[in-house]
């Protein structure tokens, strides 16, 4: 699954010989690919070199602290709860047995399908001072409204809730994985030098799982500072919501476009700090044999626990928002569901899988040419590419549509002046556009995934191989992809889920007369037509569902020797 | 070899010459895209569409530049309209209907936007809490005695931020920002949600005056939703500044683009959205009020009267928006 | 009780299937035991019995005294003062070497918890490894490290489950004397398991011969050897060919290659017919002698030979013949018996 770089084993043959045919050519076309989805990054760091001193003196002055000093806690808090509700669930299920273990082992990556804005639509619906929760206890207790105190969902901490409920499952999907490759020897061995369950997971599976549970935490925080939907509703000034009042209410897209920069250049260092903490504690496991994981039946008081700590993430992040969903969209289907509605359907699931397509191939190209090259500009531009993760989709949109636009412009005055033909807007405003964005967006993470898969593969293997008289296309197809099917299908899967949830850049970039689910929902639900957008946001998740319960079954095979 | 280039460009393009518009729109595709099919119904002419957020249209306009293929913008506000007029995205437009029709504070000096439907930021009060004596102009909401009494969302919000601009034209930005300061004060809550939420709050007595758009009320009135009803029941809607300028006003408009490629059709859309049919759709389905004299308001308009509305020339509100976004990031209002 | 470890019919069933069968033994303080027997016999299944990673659903289990389980109580793993040396080693590999050694040692002060890795760096040589990690260290290095580990915190009981399997063949019998001297020098009673007997023969006082579930025989290295009890036993533990007999009187057994007489009684009715266990070692080549076998098959082993010998009857011997004594095959050679424990089993 998707481990991390970190666990890489054995230093790569760097010239291996399975992959004389990755040559130097292959380097070239690397460097360009990266370049091509760098453009947009390259494009928004462009503008920290164009003054725009009096909008940031005001910006200091005003409000630059509170979007530091918000999405610094934001990013901390969901953090930190995406932590508790990942790594103790996935440690629980891969360890024990108790009430609904397994039906919870999968269940608990469903949140991951509901888009971060529906879920906090549906709580504030439920939870704010008007709604059915709290005038339901006002009219039983006949109290008013200074009479009682009541949590504030549309806050800092209810937006800390609110995404760290949809966005726990990244960290509970790699935890999981990582728990479940780890070799159970070490687990026992602990136990014979005095740890007992706890304790051995805090000293071992824990430091063991780290580098898988850091990526599922970067992808956390980079989701969680590229959100908009969510903060704007709930009025927590963010970076992103700055980058929006800068840009819309100030009319100033150029410190837009800086302050994008500098979130870029916070992530990039979070990240950069994450690897070099890594690097110091390289290892790989010493283990290789992997007796069958025996999972402990826990006594009925412990299981009840487990259970009711499990199934709280999954509850909240998913059944009550589903549930509530579910009564309005019975409400309002009937005039909701026409034909237009399978059109979007349609073409949400498309650009889902055109696009989660392509991030795989591409990705598995970038993986490939990386790892038979040891030029550092290579390592840099895949790492670079990885970055889009963390900004908000309107702005790599806008950063797709300037060298897009530019390169149709051009084409046409060429067009124009040699032969006196127009071509007018060629590739701007087509699904081509977006794809690229989405692309952009997310190759973040299929790259990790593939890389992960890739590393489990061990040089030797290929070798192996190559005595056997394999050619190169038949050993990535008979031993590779087999080996790595896993990762590919989790790399497939989750760009799949984050583009059926994508909203900013489709809205941009869409052609005429082309909606998502996303763009219906959101449009509906910004109306403040809460219960019309249920069905659409129902089909996203139920759309998502499937592809979720795909990846935890190719985990639960991934373990070694599992039949 | 030209003329491959042109099959090859036509398979890309081959809309470019039919009879249709293309139409970049603010306005979500609910509130546009019925009067849209009953355009094409009447003339014959497709009507294509992309909606998004007035800046980022703009933004797209701009780097698509002349080969943009929209023809017209529809933004929800004024300012965005001027916002495109100052980046010369527009192209004047000579139409005897559409000069007939709106009255000249509501559209563009030079021709090149028009409004389309007028909507009032005005005050709802909790009757059982405030009688409308105690309510007057918008600046009197500064005053002490409203201390934790108000609700208005966030600054970000375009309409919030209109009024502020209207509030510098008519005070300038000093008096303007003594106001904002104290009136930030006076909120009983840090600003969340959009106008519907407000009005819930008044209703629910965590306020019991909030700023909003009329429509939303309106909207409430008439929601599906029992809840929405209940609430909006229990609150009432109080005209500002009658005894003044009269009610802060907005518009929604439109602006043929300098790209357009369709300039006819384009012409002929703008038209119909100021024609009797149209206009008195924009009554009924979304409560704003008709940019078109003729037009009846719709019952739950009509139920609120006539009132004064504030005739300042809505040019200024573009004028005064980064301002009034830089006063309101001063005064904290979040 | 004395023993260290006793177990005390210890029955253990996964799925229906009967891994373990009504299984005691005991071991005495200090003392060093192997279970012994071809893999899938329930040896290291035994082994996780005492761990107490195995529950087992019948007997119990004593260590030092205390009652570590039986099939309703259960003492966790790690209140049962054990130290376990894993096949791989298991070595955390995010610790470095010293701390993957006082990684049980949480109890112990600094001072005294530097002293016990100081100890242990000295007796298992590893001085100059202790800031390395797993990763970089040989198989012989990390076997050490494990092994250290596990007696870091000076447990009542060592466990290991085929400690050596994973080394080169060179240095397995070495490391296992080493192992041997190091155990016997702190007294630490060690149950160890291995498929491999000259392994078992290297370190163990006792060694428990399982096959198939079952204890065969619980005795120490020269008994299994000359005295097996069945000819199960006999038959893994050394080399060696069954050739039918028949008794002659209570002492003496009649086969092809000569009577064959015991040191004492063997318990079987004159007359009946039985196998009779012969050893390459009871075989010597003479080349006086009148008996003479052809040779089939050789294999050099350094300072001998292992003949395969076939009779003029067919019947085929093992013998070993130093190296000197070098024949080529097909030729036949003189041989002589010299048995000094009758071996017979019912035929």
């Amino acid at each position: 699954m998707l481990v991390t770089r970190s666990t890489q084993a054995i230093p790569l043959n760097l010239n291996h010989k399975a992959f004389s045919f990755l040559s130097s050519k292959w380097n070239i076309t690397l460097i360009f690919i990266s370049f091509l989805f760098c453009i947009p990054l390259l494009i928004i760091f462009g503008s920290l070199f164009f003054p725009a001193k009096e909008i940031w003196l005001h910006l200091i002055d005003t409000v630059l602290i509170d979007y530091i000093s918000n999405s610094f806690a934001l990013s901390i808090g969901v953090g930190c709860l995406s932590l508790v509700l990942g790594i103790i669930p996935a440690w629980l299920v891969t360890m024990y047995r108790f009430p609904m273990s397994r039906f919870l082992e999968w269940a608990l990556l469903l949140p991951m399908a509901m888009p971060a804005y529906i879920i906090a639509y549906s709580y504030t619906g439920l939870l704010e001072f008007a709604g059915p929760l709290q005038t339901f206890l006002r009219e039983i207790t006949g109290w008013q409204y200074h009479d009682y105190w009541f949590p504030e969902i549309r806050s800092l901490g209810g937006a800390i809730i609110m995404l760290s409920l949809v966005l726990y499952p990244y960290v509970y999907l790699l935890a999981r994985a990582a728990f479940i490759e780890q070799s159970i020897c070490v687990l026992e061995v602990s136990r014979t030098l005095g740890c007992n369950t706890i304790t051995a997971f805090r000293r071992v599976a824990l430091p063991l799982a780290r580098p898988a549970i850091i990526v599922g935490l970067s992808l956390v925080i980079m989701e969680t500072l590229a959100d908009y939907g969510t903060v704007q509703y709930f009025g927590v000034s963010t970076f992103t919501t700055g980058i929006f009042r800068t840009w819309f209410g100030l009319g100033n897209s150029l410190a837009a476009a800086q302050l994008s920069a500098l979130l870029l250049v916070f992530v990039a260092i979070f990240l950069y700090m994450e690897k070099r903490s890594r690097k110091q504690a390289r290892f790989h496991h010493t283990s290789s044999r992997y007796s069958s994981l025996l999972q402990h039946r826990l006594s009925r008081k412990k299981g009840l626990l487990a259970f009711t700590f499990c199934s709280s993430p999954l509850i909240f992040g998913f059944l009550v928002p589903v549930y509530f969903l579910t009564n309005w969209a019975f409400e309002t289907y009937s005039h909701v569901i026409d034909k237009n509605f399978y059109q979007l359907l349609i073409n949400s699931l498309l650009l889902a899988s055109i696009a989660s397509l392509l991030a795989l191939l591409i990705a598995l190209f970038m993986a490939y040419s990386n790892r038979n090259s040891n030029s550092p500009l290579n390592h840099f531009m895949v790492r670079l590419v990885s970055l889009g993760y963390a900004i908000p989709g309107t702005v790599i949109a806008v950063g797709v549509l300037i060298p897009f636009a530019w390169f149709d412009n051009t084409l046409d005055t060429f067009l124009t002046r040699q032969f006196n033909i127009s071509s007018g807007l060629l590739i701007s405003g087509t699904v081509f556009t977006l794809v690229f964005a989405y692309l952009v967006r997310f190759l973040a993470v299929s790259i990790n995934t593939v890389e992960a898969g890739l590393i489990k593969i061990k040089p030797v293997m290929d070798e192996v191989a190559k005595t056997t008289g394999m050619t190169s296309g038949k050993i990535i197809g008979r031993i590779h992809i087999p080996m790595m099917r896993g990762s590919l299908l989790t790399a497939l899967l989750l760009v799949f889920v984050d583009v059926m949830k994508e909203l900013p850049a489709t809205l941009i970039l869409r052609p005429f007369n082309f909606n998502t689910l996303a763009v219906r929902a959101y449009e509906l639900a910004n109306e403040e037509r809460l219960a019309d957008a249920a069905v659409p946001a129902l089909a996203i998740v139920i759309a998502g569902i499937i592809p979720v319960i795909m990846i935890s079954n190719s985990i639960s095979k991934s373990r070694p020797g599992h039949e | 070899m030209k003329n491959l280039l042109i099959i090859v460009l036509l398979l890309f393009q081959q809309q470019l010459f039919a009879a249709e518009v293309n139409v970049y729109s603010a306005r979500k595709e609910a509130l546009i895209k019925p009067l849209f099919d009953q355009f094409t119904e009447q003339t014959g002419i497709d009507v294509n569409l992309v909606t998004g957020k007035a800046d980022t249209l703009i933004k797209r306009l701009e780097v698509e530049d002349k080969n943009s293929p929209a023809d017209i913008l529809i933004t929800v506000d004024v300012a965005r309209l001027i916002r495109g007029k100052e980046k010369g995205l527009f192209q004047s437009v000579n139409s005897t209907i559409l000069e007939e029709t709106i009255p000249v504070h509501y559209r563009d000096s030079n021709k090149e936007w028009f409004g389309l439907s007028l909507r009032s930021r005005v005050m709802v009060y909790a009757p059982d809490r405030v009688t409308d004596d105690e309510l007057d102009s918008y600046i009197d909401l500064a005053d002490e005695t409203w201390k934790n009494r108000l609700c208005v969302r966030s600054s970000s919000n375009v309409y919030n931020q209109s009024l502020v601009a209207a509030m510098i034209s008519n005070y300038g930005i000093e008096k303007t920002k003594h106001w904002a300061d104290r009136l930030v004060g006076n909120f009983a809550r840090p600003p969340k949600g959009g106008d519907r939420d407000q009005i819930k709050a008044v209703a629910a007595g965590i306020c019991d005056v909030a700023l909003v758009n009329n429509y939303y009320l309106a909207g409430m009135l008439e929601s599906s939703r029992d809840d929405e009803v209940t609430a909006a029941k229990k609150v009432k809607l109080f005209w500002p500044n009658q005894d003044g300028r009269g009610a802060h006003m907005n518009i929604s408009g439109a602006a043929l683009l300098k790209s357009a490629k369709h300039k006819n059709e384009a012409v002929k859309l703008l038209e119909f959205l100021v024609s009797d049919a149209a206009q008195q759709w924009y009554a009924d389905t979304n409560h704003e009020y008709s940019i078109n004299q003729k037009i009846k308001s719709n019952s739950i308009l009509k139920n609120w009267g006539d009132f004064k509305a504030d005739t300042l020339n809505l040019s200024l509100l573009g004028k005064h928006n980064t301002d009034a976004v830089i006063l309101m990031d001063q005064v904290g209002w979040k | 009780m004395s023993n260290a470890i006793e177990l005390k019919n210890i029955s253990v069933s996964i799925e229906d299937r009967v891994i373990l069968d009504n299984i005691s033994f005991g071991l005495n303080e200090g003392g060093i035991a192997c279970l012994l027997g071809p893999s899938g016999c329930g040896k290291t299944t035994l082994l996780r019995c005492i761990a107490g990673f195995q529950y087992q659903q019948q007997g119990e289990v004593w260590i030092k005294g205390v009652r570590a389980s039986n099939p309703v109580h259960y003492l966790p793993v790690e209140q049962r003062q054990i130290g376990m040396v894993f096949q791989d080693y298991a070595l955390f590999p995010h610790l470095n070497v010293a701390d993957n050694i006082i990684f049980g040692l949480k109890k112990l002060d600094k001072q005294r918890t530097k002293q016990r890795l100081d100890e242990l760096i000295e007796l298992f040589s590893l001085a100059e490894h202790v800031n390395k990690y797993p990763h970089r260290l040989s198989g012989g290095q990390q076997q050490r490290v494990a092994l250290a580990r596990a007696m870091a915190s000076r447990p009542g009981v060592l466990l290991m489950d085929e400690p050596f399997a994973s080394l080169d063949i060179e240095l397995r019998e070495q490391i296992a004397r080493e192992v041997h001297q190091i155990l016997k020098q702190d007294g630490i009673t060690t149950i160890m398991v291995s498929h491999n007997q000259l392994e078992a023969f290297a370190i163990a006082d006792v060694i428990g011969v399982m096959n198939e579930g079952k204890l065969l025989q619980w005795d120490n290295a020269f008994n299994l050897y000359h005295e097996p009890e069945s000819s199960e036993v006999a038959d893994f533990i050394g080399e060696g060919v069954f050739i039918p007999g028949k008794v002659i009187n209570e002492k003496k057994v009649q086969t092809e290659i000569g009577n064959i007489t015991g040191q004492s009684p063997h318990g079987f009715q004159p007359g009946s017919k039985v196998n009779v266990l012969i050893r390459p070692d009871d075989i010597l080549h003479d080349d006086d002698s009148s008996m003479t076998a052809c040779v089939r098959d050789k294999a050099f082993r350094g300072a001998e030979f292992l003949y395969t010998l076939e009779l003029e009857s067919g019947l085929r011997l093992l013998s070993l013949v130093p190296s000197h004594h070098n024949h080529p095959v097909n030729e036949p050679i003189g041989i002589k018996l010299e048995i000094d424990h009758l071996v017979i089993f019912p035929a």
